[in-house]
């Protein structure tokens, strides 16, 4: 590989992999992969896990965890379909729901930073925590919003672009470019690299860690709260267990990108290529003729698979 | 004028004493060796000096300027030009150099983006005429991993260096290095001295130690015991007075 690629082998690597598994998926399933409505409806449910995916990759860079997620997006969902209910205000409605997200990850920054608990475990607790809170505000029933189909922020947040693309995939893009930019050319970016690779080393280069770490809790928040609304916008519905299932999906597209568990290392590309792949698995192996009992062994051995190299990797550089 | 004064510096942790009543003092392009056992309290005085432990009692001057000891941070010691090498910890080991180098000091635009081109041209520079790393395959995209501790040192040394610090505390920067990779370090340490700045160094070597400083502090359980020119006593009387003191425990 030339000098020039070589830094970038890693996001080149998921790349070739994921275009490999579309070829793939041509060839067993043609009716479904050489039409473009299948494209479509990926661009469709990708986004709500990706999305998430994107943040977590920039939590666990700056050497944190983050597993609380799937119940924020169950109390954000729930916030939103509430005030919109309550007021029929969508904009009312959205500054709530990322306000709660923001605010649960606020909660976790401050449980891992100032009191001192490894973010893994912290984020067990306020998982539980926030689902359990849900659960008792809504008594077990689910929400239906459909009247916002009939807003003008439906066609904003999960309309279709030109009658084809959906909205979210460009917000998903957006967010990923931003996130991009920030990772690899921003300051803080950097301050992110350096708390994940050696935090002793960070606090003596007269970085501010404890602030850092907490932003990086309290954006996991707001993006997962923006996905949650994307979902409710897109079903026009919320229901107590949203955000059960995208654990593995989310933690699996962040692995495959080449994120390192360890800290410190990590791309956004990585990550947006890790999301189209799993996005892909459980449509290519149904209309391939396996059964759905495959996807998640699927999951599984790409998983172990991909970790197992990058840390191979690793051990070469 | 002192690049450092400190008198009558204390620190406890809890009911231990960890310094008592420290006069010390670092002149301009001076070279200080800081010795003593394991828990004499080097540590804690440069943590002082780099502002990461707060003082109790006592006044700290740099460069004449008093401290207050309630708003001395690691990021105020650094706008009074202090900067610390540690042996392991002053770099990012999986980061390129180019991000090593410009860590928490990036040239940014308003909006805090990196001047990414100008950093790793720079870092060249840097690499090369003043750290003087000309090794085959180094590049400002080299990760730190790369390098030999030797020259993990030297960049760290080079940084603080480049950025111009008038103080530059070496906290153990030779321990677990090969021969080749100590004369390195001494080198590096040589040219603080040559370009004008002040060191503060650390080190269990006294062969080290002596090859490089100026004056030599010996501290023992939290005090200054001995404080000697280099023209007041050869190599062997110094090691001869850290062992008496060792032998006082």
């Amino acid at each position: 590989m030339g000098k020039k690629l070589r830094p970038y082998r890693l996001q080149l690597g998921v790349t070739f992999v994921f275009i490999a598994l579309i070829v793939i998926f041509m060839f067993l399933s043609p009716g479904t992969f050489l039409s473009k409505r299948i494209y479509i409806s990926f661009m469709s449910t990708i986004p709500f896990a990706a999305i998430m995916a994107l943040g977590l990759t920039l939590v666990i860079i700056g050497g944190d965890m983050d597993l609380s997620f799937p119940s924020v997006m169950a109390i954000a969902g729930y916030t939103f379909s509430s005030i919109f209910l309550a007021t029929g205000s969508v904009l009312l409605a959205l500054v709530a729901a990322l306000a709660v997200g923001m605010i649960a990850g606020l909660v976790n920054g401050l449980i891992v930073v100032k009191i001192g608990v490894p973010s893994i475990i912290a984020t067990i607790g306020t998982q539980f925590f926030w689902r359990g809170l849900t659960t008792v505000l809504c008594g077990g029933m689910s929400k239906s919003i459909v009247q916002v189909r009939d807003t003008a922020a439906y066609q904003v947040f999960v309309g279709r672009i030109g009658s084809v693309i959906p909205a979210q995939a460009v917000w998903c893009l957006l967010i990923a470019i931003f996130l991009w930019s920030i990772l690899h050319m921003h300051k803080f970016g950097d301050n992110i690299r350096f708390i994940g690779d050696n935090m002793r080393t960070a606090r003596i280069m007269g970085i501010n860690v404890d602030l850092v770490r907490i932003l990086l809790f309290v954006m996991m928040g707001l993006l997962t709260a923006f996905s949650s609304t994307l979902v409710c916008f897109e079903m026009a519905n919320w229901w107590p267990t949203q955000g059960e299932g995208y654990m593995l999906l989310v933690f699996a597209s962040v692995f495959i990108g080449g994120t390192s568990v360890f800290g410190g290392q990590g791309t956004i590309i990585g990550t947006f290529v890790g999301s189209l792949i799993i996005g892909i698995i459980e449509a290519g192996l149904i209309s391939s003729g396996f059964s759905g009992f495959w996807t998640r062994l699927i999951y599984g051995v790409i998983v172990v698979t991909s970790v197992s190299v990058y840390a191979v990797m690793a051990k070469k550089r | 004028m002192d690049s450092i004064r400190m008198r009558g510096v204390c620190k406890n942790f809890g009911e231990i004493t960890a310094l008592e009543n420290i006069d010390f003092d670092l002149g301009e392009n001076e070279v200080v060796g800081l010795i003593g056992d394991n828990g004499a309290g080097k540590s804690t005085l440069i943590k002082i000096i780099t502002g990461v432990y707060p003082f109790e009692k006592g006044e700290l001057f740099i460069r004449d300027e008093k401290v207050d000891p309630l708003r001395y941070t690691v990021q105020k010691a650094r706008e009074f030009g202090i900067e610390t090498v540690y042996q392991e910890r002053s770099l990012g080991e999986r980061q390129p150099l180019w991000r090593n180098i410009f860590i928490g000091r990036h040239r940014t635009n308003r909006l805090g983006y990196i001047r990414i081109r100008s950093e790793k041209e720079e870092t060249i520079n840097i690499l090369k005429n003043l750290i003087g790393l000309k090794g085959v395959g180094i590049s400002a995209d080299s990760s730190v991993q790369m390098l030999s501790g030797g020259e993990r040192q030297g960049v760290a040394i080079g940084r603080a260096m480049y950025f111009k610090s008038r103080i530059i505390v070496l906290d153990e920067p030779t321990t677990a290095l090969s021969l080749k990779e100590v004369d390195k370090v001494l080198n590096f340490i040589k040219m603080i001295r040559e370009t004008g700045k002040s060191c503060i160094y650390i080190t269990h070597n006294i062969y080290h130690l002596y090859a490089v400083a100026d004056r030599f502090v010996i501290l023992d359980r939290g005090k200054i015991v001995g404080n000697y020119q280099k023209s007041e006593l050869s190599r062997e009387e110094l090691s001869d007075k850290l062992m008496m003191h060792a032998r006082q425990e």
